[in-house]
């Protein structure tokens, strides 16, 4: 079974982030380096992203005559997706322990972040007959 | 790689594999060595011609890999390793018997399906080790990078070296029990093959076809078996309806709308024929069963010939022997179309509280389209769409959204 797990943030979330001490950064960073290379180890890691900081980002509409009109910064309040994980996996038990796992990385003096993860089933092209 | 190679060497990939695990006992490192013989084969035969002991080959290039890692690996542990023991394994006892070719086939696939491993294992390990497929084309089949396919394989071989599974066939205690695991790692693999038949799925290989394949060749091993002859049939008449499945723009096309005449006449003759065959021998299993209801709808010319009171019956008697809660939503449906649909939704009503099913698509979109037969289209298109949102599969969703506003229309209500 596939899932996505997105890890999502606010700016304010970001700003306070980029405020870490190298040590905190580094602690983190190697939490996630060590998921990941269990996730890869395990043979239920598909795929994973981190995206390009929020200031980059733009949002996109149809525009008049096909043009796409773009708009810059997020706003404020807004969420966003920083990252996300694929993984295939045998139950939904075991997305929601990984999603737990990503959401349990250690922040500034070592305190776990608890970032909501969501998690949320990627749709398959399989059927049964009708 | 030609066809006729690429065939030839699937044949051969678990017969080398028999005789080298045989031979080593390790079957990790063998299913390594026979990989590397495999590859060396696709390059060098196709320039030097095929050898005129084309398994002998493999087996030969296998076993040179073997005695150079058992070497390195000796070198490394010279002081643990009984010297004894390692001779022994290299040169069988002059009073061994051999073992024919069919016990060791039948031994890895066991190996293959052990119950210690998941599906999902079982699965690629069974493709890899029995089908003789690359692991880029089992990663291709699953739609997952080959890096992580590559990995299932690894720890599925890891597994089964810790589990200390020896390389011999289950005792006759064990033998059918792991017979049932082997089956349904076969019905898994065809049931991915089948059920993504849904439009055009270039890069995937015929998954159907291969759970075929092993199955006859089960078969061949245990001819008097009536489950494996249940399972095969089943495959085949269920496979020949493949066609006719899916429409050109890959919309779903339900068993009562489908243009029979593009269902395969040969594999229904087929898996008639050895239905009937395997009901001779007395014995009645639940492929046999799922079977012989597969073979009832695939002999009606048109959907309205179907005989539902056969259907019903053999439904009845599946529920007698499977407690699964997808046996008796089929068996409402037999008894919705011989019975009336009010008969259906009462059964159903039996299910709400069976929490294995409750809130399941499939509960919904059963109940919807009975609810359509009885005339209640408003409740219809409510479970219609019920079940939209809780399936996860494109295909069905589509198709129930369509059953929805197709509904939806003919009231002429507003979304």
């Amino acid at each position: 079974m596939k899932y996505i797990l997105m890890m999502t943030g606010t700016k304010a979330g970001v700003d306070t982030y980029r405020a870490w001490s190298k040590g905190d950064v580094q602690t983190h960073f190697a939490y996630l380096t060590k998921l990941n290379k269990e996730l890869s180890e395990s043979g239920e890691l598909v795929a994973n992203e981190g995206l390009a900081a929020p200031e980059q980002a733009k949002v996109v509409r149809a525009g008049k005559d096909g043009v796409p009109v773009t708009d810059g910064v997020f706003p404020e309040a807004k969420e966003f997706l920083l990252g996300y994980w694929i993984v295939d996996v045998e139950s939904p038990e075991r997305a929601y322990e990984i999603a737990a796992r990503l959401s349990g990385g250690p922040g500034p003096g070592g305190v776990s972040t608890n970032m909501p993860i969501e998690v949320r089933q990627i749709m398959g092209r399989r059927t049964e007959d009708l | 790689m030609e066809l006729p190679l690429e065939h030839l060497l699937r044949e051969l990939a678990p017969q080398a594999l028999g005789a080298v695990v045989r031979r080593f006992h390790d079957f990790a490192a063998s299913e390594d060595a026979v990989q590397e013989a495999l590859l060396a084969a696709a390059i060098q035969w196709p320039q030097e011609g095929v050898p005129d002991n084309p398994r002998g080959w493999l087996i030969q290039v296998a076993s040179r890999r073997m005695m150079d890692y058992l070497r390195s690996e000796e070198a490394r542990r010279r002081r643990e390793t009984d010297m004894a023991v390692e001779t022994a394994r290299l040169t069988p006892a002059a009073d061994a018997e051999p073992e024919t070719d069919q016990d060791d086939t039948l031994t890895l696939l066991f190996m293959c399906c052990h119950p210690s491993l998941s599906p999902s294992s079982a699965i690629a390990l069974t493709l890899r080790a029995m089908g003789g497929l690359t692991t880029a084309e089992i990663a291709r089949a699953f739609l997952v990078p080959e890096a992580t396919l590559a990995q299932r394989i690894s720890r599925a071989k890891a597994s089964i070296k810790a589990s200390g599974v020896p390389f011999r066939l289950p005792t006759n205690e064990e033998r059918s029990q792991r017979l049932r695991t082997v089956l349904h790692v076969l019905y898994l693999i065809f049931n991915e093959g089948y059920t993504s038949s849904a439009g055009p799925e270039l890069q995937r290989l015929e998954l159907s076809r291969e759970a075929i394949r092993l199955t006859r060749a089960v078969y061949a091993l245990l001819p008097d078996n009536a489950e494996v002859a249940g399972l095969l049939a089943l495959m085949l008449l269920t496979d020949a309806r493949r066609a006719a499945r899916t429409s050109a723009d890959g919309e779903l096309i339900p068993l009562a709308k489908q243009d029979r005449s593009r269902w395969d006449q040969a594999e229904i003759s087929e898996g008639i024929a050895l239905l009937t065959a395997a009901l001779a021998k007395g014995s009645i299993g639940a492929y046999q069963l799922q079977a012989a209801i597969a073979a009832v709808h695939d002999e009606a010319v048109r959907a309205e010939d179907t005989d539902w009171p056969q259907i019903l019956a053999l439904y009845e008697l599946l529920k007698c022997m499977s407690d699964n809660p997808m046996v008796a939503l089929n068996h409402a449906i037999a008894a919705a179309m011989v019975h009336g649909p009010s008969q259906g939704l009462d059964l159903l009503k039996a299910l709400d509280s069976d929490t294995r099913i409750a809130g399941h698509h499939r509960l919904d979109a059963v109940r919807a389209h009975l609810l359509e037969i009885t005339g209640d289209f408003p409740a219809a298109v409510k479970h219609y769409r019920l079940a939209a949102s809780r399936t996860t599969s494109i295909p069905e969703q589509r198709y129930l959204m369509m059953q929805a506003a197709r509904l939806s229309e003919s009231i002429g209500s507003t979304d």
